[in-house]
């Protein structure tokens, strides 16, 4: 069911657009067994592991009544899991290569690395900070889309000012950054913590990590730029 | 032993993944909080499902769906496919690429369906909303902003406006609609722009948005390449909050009309 839509969509243009047959078609069937099997695991994966994981921190993290610990955590939780992200890393060489390529940095092989090096970290650090405004927010029960709409507005603000060559890729980290694993995770702790404190809604409140996740990285990556490139 | 060598590596990375947020959670268990996970072998079990599940589904991925992705967004993008070959081919004209958006929206959709991340966001507001947000119906709603967005998206690498103005107008529009909506699905809203855009629509996604850009005459990969992502992420913030808005209406009609019904009937 899951995959029934991409295998439409190929099939069709294949046959009626593009006009050649598939190529290596066992391996393709193959393959969706793979990630039809693969997905199925997840989904229980999900139900008896992750999500556990997840309210069974809030929950705890919650009761001790320790703020700092909790925020702890949450920095924690934003920053490991996304220094780590491959499609971060890819993206990050990329966009080395393209400011060595504009001239804005030495293209020696050293300030490559220290370029990429940097913005990731940048982006780890913003998604870190992104998980402990997003559970403050949860504590405190400040409406999200004061936070989000200001967070708009201080993009919008910041893109006159960054470096053109810095955009695209600023705009693109706020959605590469959220990982497969981080998801479920940071949705349990979220709604684990909105479920436990009094006078909060889990679906007013619980949601809304992501958001931030997504949205703090664009202002620092464009930092990152103005900094690195002024 | 192909097949089993790929399984390895693939494993290994995904372990790696995961390998510093089980650090985290142990560390903070044991040191902080000083309590054992309750139903710990179940939980065990599930993760050892979800490290298996994903590395079974990223293989999956790499052998039959990324290479037939990208060549079609190559082959698609290919100058000769759109205005025959051998004819000389010097500007773009955006009207000449029907195939191009029709195939980015196509493909956005199949591609949200099939995003694990996504799965596990609805899975959750679904059981948060005691069922009234469906899951399927949630994750239909994004898959349609995905791929409204990343059409779009196509069309600026075409037509080469800038990036800036659509992220403007498409956050005006957030902003607008967040005033309107019903308060419970405002944060669900924010949040699917965040989860579509993970393993099975990064790769594709951007291999349709570098091809153009190597392509569509006046392009330059390094600053058009990019941003395909962000309108992805984007989109299904405005059709979640539209669906809300639409389900709230709807249910207000209904009552209201069944009041009328009921006043008649007296």
């Amino acid at each position: 069911m899951d995959l029934l839509p991409i295998v439409v969509v190929i099939v069709f243009f294949q046959v009626f657009v593009i006009k050649q047959p598939l190529p290596a078609l066992a391996d393709i069937l193959f393959g969706c067994v793979l990630v039809v099997v693969g997905l199925s695991l997840f989904v229980q994966g999900l139900e008896t592991g992750l999500f556990p994981i997840g309210e069974t921190l809030a929950d705890a993290l919650a009761r001790k009544g320790s703020v700092f610990w909790l925020l702890l955590f949450s920095f924690g939780l934003g920053f490991t899991t996304t220094i780590a992200e491959p499609s971060l890393i890819a993206v990050a060489d990329k966009s080395a290569d393209i400011a060595a390529a504009s001239n804005l940095i030495d293209p020696a092989p050293e300030s490559l690395s220290s370029y990429s090096n940097g913005l990731r970290l940048t982006v780890a650090v913003s998604v870190g900070m992104a998980v402990v405004i997003g559970v403050f927010r949860i504590l405190k029960g400040i409406p999200i889309h004061y936070l989000i709409i200001g967070g708009y507005c201080c993009v919008m603000a910041m893109t006159p000012f960054a470096p053109k060559e810095i955009i695209g890729i600023a705009y693109d980290a706020g959605g590469v950054t959220t990982s497969t694993v981080t998801v479920p995770l940071v949705t349990a702790l979220g709604v684990g913590l909105a479920t436990i404190i009094r006078g909060r809604n889990p679906l007013v409140d619980g949601f809304g990590l992501i958001a931030f996740a997504s949205l703090l990285p664009m202002m620092f990556v464009m930092g990152y730029g103005m900094i690195i490139f002024n | 032993m192909h097949v089993f060598g790929d399984f390895l590596a693939v494993l290994l990375t995904t372990l790696g993944d995961v390998a510093p947020i089980v650090f985290m959670i142990v560390f903070f268990q044991s040191v902080v909080l000083k309590r054992p996970i309750p139903r710990l072998k179940s939980v065990l079990i599930g993760v050892v499902n979800v490290i298996l599940g994903l590395t079974l589904f990223l293989i999956g991925l790499e052998k039959a769906l990324f290479p037939v992705g990208e060549a079609m967004a190559r082959q698609l993008s290919n100058p000769d496919f759109i205005v025959g070959i051998g004819v000389e081919y010097l500007t773009a004209d955006w009207k000449e690429y029907g195939w191009i958006y029709f195939f980015a929206a196509a493909i956005g959709f199949a591609t949200t369906i099939a995003e694990p991340s996504l799965m596990a966001v609805a899975y959750k507001a679904n059981e948060v909303s005691a069922g009234t947000i469906d899951k399927w119906g949630l994750r239909i709603v994004v898959a349609i902003g995905v791929a409204i967005g990343i059409a779009l998206g196509c069309f600026r690498i075409v037509s080469g406006t800038p990036l800036y103005l659509y992220i403007l107008g498409g956050y005006l529009v957030v902003v607008i609609q967040t005033f309107y909506a019903p308060k419970k699905i405002i944060a669900l809203a924010y949040d699917s722009g965040g989860v579509t855009t993970s393993t099975v629509t990064v790769p594709i996604v951007a291999a349709l948005g570098l091809g153009l850009a190597k392509t569509v005459p006046g392009r330059d990969p390094a600053l058009d390449g990019f941003g395909l992502i962000a309108f992805a992420s984007l989109f299904p913030i405005i059709s979640v909050l539209a669906y809300g808005q639409f389900t709230d209406w709807y249910a207000k009609n209904r009552n209201r009309s069944t009041e009328e019904e009921k006043e008649n009937g007296l």
